[in-house]
């Protein structure tokens, strides 16, 4: 229709055209039927990619890649964190030479106006099955800064648990994640958060779950096996700098929780409850905001644990019992610095301390101290340095050497080299 | 039970008299202040020399959302990395995705550079298309058609108000787009290398020429080989000046502007990205000086 018209009235004009100052006129013309027949297949254009289909409904989905060359002096098998009790999960280092990461597959979308839906399945690379990570659901119409979640989220414990291992800064966990949560902590409940209406950020929630993963494990009781109390604070200083600090209360009372000592390859139990405070702190600052060149991140986290109840020495052959009591604390600091396009170099620090565990069955004198190798007394710590390249936001190769006391008396050299990318779906990273 | 109430009782007290507008750019800010006047108060998520692609969903920025009655961002997957974050963890039912408190201002105008084949390979591209409509005067005025039309409806006591307001903007933006066209039209045909595609709007509305990027790909910063292929391409066939915006890091535009004598010209990304650039007016009567003025 338009260019009929518009060739009309470039013919008109050519028609009448006896003077030069017209001929201006109609190449004008010439050229705005160009620009209108250029607009009308740009429209088009974008009208096809409209167009109808089962799929347009499709949730956003993304994958993580991830896999790592490792070079370890200590076998890695060996792992332990001296002082602390073993949490019988995943948290020792990679195995020597190649081997594939946890490849992550994640689908998120609004389910309809009220919810959104996540789910992050983690396929394990040793062919053990899939992993649910992150399965929730979480409300979209709660006003006056409510929100809800609920399904299998990771607990707002302390700062980095709630981050994806992918997004980390280093290739593995701090230290007090390893021993404070068993790497990661998973929790299946309910959590309620509420943002304050003041321009500085605080919000206030609580979580209400199973209490299944250590420091929990499985009371089979109604109700909730572990609560989650915490709380944020954040705001900007300037228009470079953002901080953010937080503190979490965790409680929870575990039955039965088992474990092997790896020194002694005796089983032992823990019945009582678990108390976990958490502070954490990070410090974001970029010139002008503008992260792109440069920028600077510093976080750190502080724990700290009391357990109170008793310790069954053997329960499958001795079965003896008695009282335990442990507090034990355990910080972090790392810097992250992005000093060019593209480049970044960080250095952490962690260091762990068992405290003076009273153990009944050692004070009573009916066990040898011997008896709980793990357990005596130990300060570990770790250096860990990286340096890390994103050739784009999607992907990044890092190198990191670590020099970690986390066995007593058998330091190891780690270093690592890995590759993480992700694929499909833009996420958005948390601050 | 009874703090639960009080958090109640706390949180709906009636806001401050001003609607609160939290723009994801500064350009919708300063609309928004424009047509809705003492009526509305409008914060921005982002300066000019922030690249808005990147930005981290700070705390500040989700405490802000949460008192927002009107979320407004150039949309278009622009800021695809952070708001949505923004979004959810807000508890903000009203700024929701298809709620009236929500506008993608990209939504409303014409996009530019909309891909055929979507892959990665291909750099940070959006799928729907260039999303910085707002370097084309244009558009400012189809967006303000919208954001006026929904500030009345968010704010109906003060609709009339809003409209008014709107009128007079239309007005005197239609004057000041025929002023800054004709100061543009020795633009016409002129060749330019953009740092990143940030100005495509702006290019296509004053006629201009893109002779390449120094981005080798959208989102990709710029590689030696990338710029060293540009130097012998400007020999061939030189470019009339370089251009960057106020959150690019200059050193690749400088480079080039080194090595071929082509004069490279900082553009203000948006409202607030030079000292002229005080508002909408100011930002395009800034951004035409900066580029006529290699041409004198």
């Amino acid at each position: 229709m338009f260019r009929k018209k518009w060739y009309a009235a470039a013919l008109a004009a050519i028609a009448c055209s006896a003077h030069a100052q017209q001929s201006d006129e109609v190449k004008r013309l010439e050229e705005r039927v160009q620009q209108l027949e250029q607009r009308v297949q740009e429209s088009q254009a974008q009208a096809a990619a409209r167009q109808q289909s089962e799929s347009a409904f499709n949730p956003a989905v993304s994958a993580t890649l991830n896999g790592v060359y490792a070079n370890l002096k200590q076998n890695p098998d060996t792992y332990r964190i001296n002082g602390f009790v073993p949490t019988m999960s995943a948290v020792a280092p990679p195995p020597r030479g190649f081997s594939l990461g946890e490849s992550e597959l994640g689908i998120a979308a609004n389910v309809d106006h009220l919810f959104r839906g996540t789910l992050i399945a983690a396929i394990q690379p040793d062919g053990t099955g899939v992993d649910v990570e992150e399965a929730y659901i979480q409300t979209l119409a709660l006003s006056h800064g409510f929100s809800v979640k609920a399904g299998r989220f990771f607990s707002a414990v302390g700062y980095q648990n709630q981050i994806h291992a992918h997004a980390w800064d280093f290739t593995d966990a701090p230290l007090v994640m390893k021993a404070f949560l068993g790497g990661q902590l998973k929790e299946d409940g309910v959590q309620v958060k509420w943002i304050a209406p003041t321009d500085l950020y605080l919000d206030i929630g609580a979580e209400f779950g199973r209490g299944a993963q250590f420091p929990g494990a499985t009371a089979g009781k109604n109700g909730a096996g572990s609560v989650n109390a915490f709380t944020n604070l954040g705001g900007d200083i300037g228009a470079g700098m953002a901080w953010q600090a937080g503190l979490s209360y965790y409680q929870t009372s575990p039955g039965d929780r088992a474990y092997d000592d790896p020194l002694s390859a005796t089983a032992n139990s823990f019945t009582g409850s678990s108390k976990l405070w958490a502070l954490s702190g990070v410090l974001k600052w970029a010139p002008n905001g503008n992260n792109t060149v440069s920028n600077f991140k510093l976080q750190g986290e502080y724990f700290r644990r009391k357990e109170d109840g008793d310790l069954t020495f053997d329960p499958a052959g001795a079965a003896l019992a008695d009282a335990y009591k442990s507090a034990q604390s355990g910080w972090y600091a790392q810097a992250v610095y992005q000093f060019m396009p593209k480049w970044r170099v960080g250095y952490r620090y962690d260091e762990l301390s068992s405290g003076a565990t009273t153990i009944g069955l050692v004070d009573s004198g009916a066990l040898a101290p011997a008896s709980f190798p793990i357990l005596a007394e130990y300060k570990p710590t770790r250096h860990t340095a990286m340096l890390d390249w994103s050739p784009s936001e999607f992907s990044r190769v890092r190198l990191q050497f670590a020099r970690d006391y986390s066995r007593q008396g058998e330091p190891d050299n780690q270093v690592f080299l890995q590759y993480i990318v992700s694929l499909g779906a833009h996420g958005a990273h948390r601050f | 039970m009874r703090w639960l109430f009080l958090f109640c009782m706390l949180t709906s007290l009636p806001a401050a008299a001003a609607i609160n507008v939290f723009a994801c750019e500064p350009e919708w800010a300063a609309l928004a202040q424009e047509l809705g006047g003492d009526k509305v108060a409008a914060v921005s998520a982002t300066t000019a020399f922030q690249d808005p692609h990147h930005i981290e969903a700070r705390p500040s920025l989700i405490a802000r959302v949460r008192s927002a009655d009107l979320v407004i961002c150039s949309g278009s997957d622009l800021e695809v990395g952070w708001l949505p974050l923004l979004l959810s963890q807000s508890g903000n039912g009203r700024v929701q995705p298809g709620s009236p408190g929500y506008l993608e201002a990209s939504q409303y105008v014409m996009r530019l550079e909309v891909p055929r084949v979507l892959d990665r390979s291909m750099g940070d591209v959006h799928p729907g298309g260039n999303p910085h409509i707002h370097t084309d005067a244009r558009n400012i005025a189809k967006v303000a058609a919208v954001l006026g039309a929904r500030l009345a409806q968010i704010d109906a006591a003060n609709a009339a108000t809003y409209r008014s307001r709107t009128q007079d903007f239309d007005r005197r933006w239609k004057e000041a787009i025929a002023r800054w066209e004709q100061q543009a039209a020795r633009l016409k045909g002129v060749t330019v290398v953009p740092h990143h595609k940030d100005f495509s709007y702006l290019i296509n509305w004053l006629g201009m020429r893109e002779a390449g990027d120094l981005e080798p790909k959208p989102g990709i910063p710029p590689t030696t080989s990338q710029l060293a292929q540009l130097v012998d391409q400007m020999k061939q066939a030189p470019a009339k000046m370089i251009v960057y915006s106020s959150y690019n890091d200059p050193k690749a535009a400088q480079f080039l502007s080194q090595r071929t004598g082509i004069p490279s010209v900082m553009l203000p990304f948006t409202v607030g990205g030079s000292d002229k650039a005080k508002d909408l007016f100011g930002y395009f009567d800034d951004v035409i000086a900066r580029l006529t003025g290699p041409l004198q």
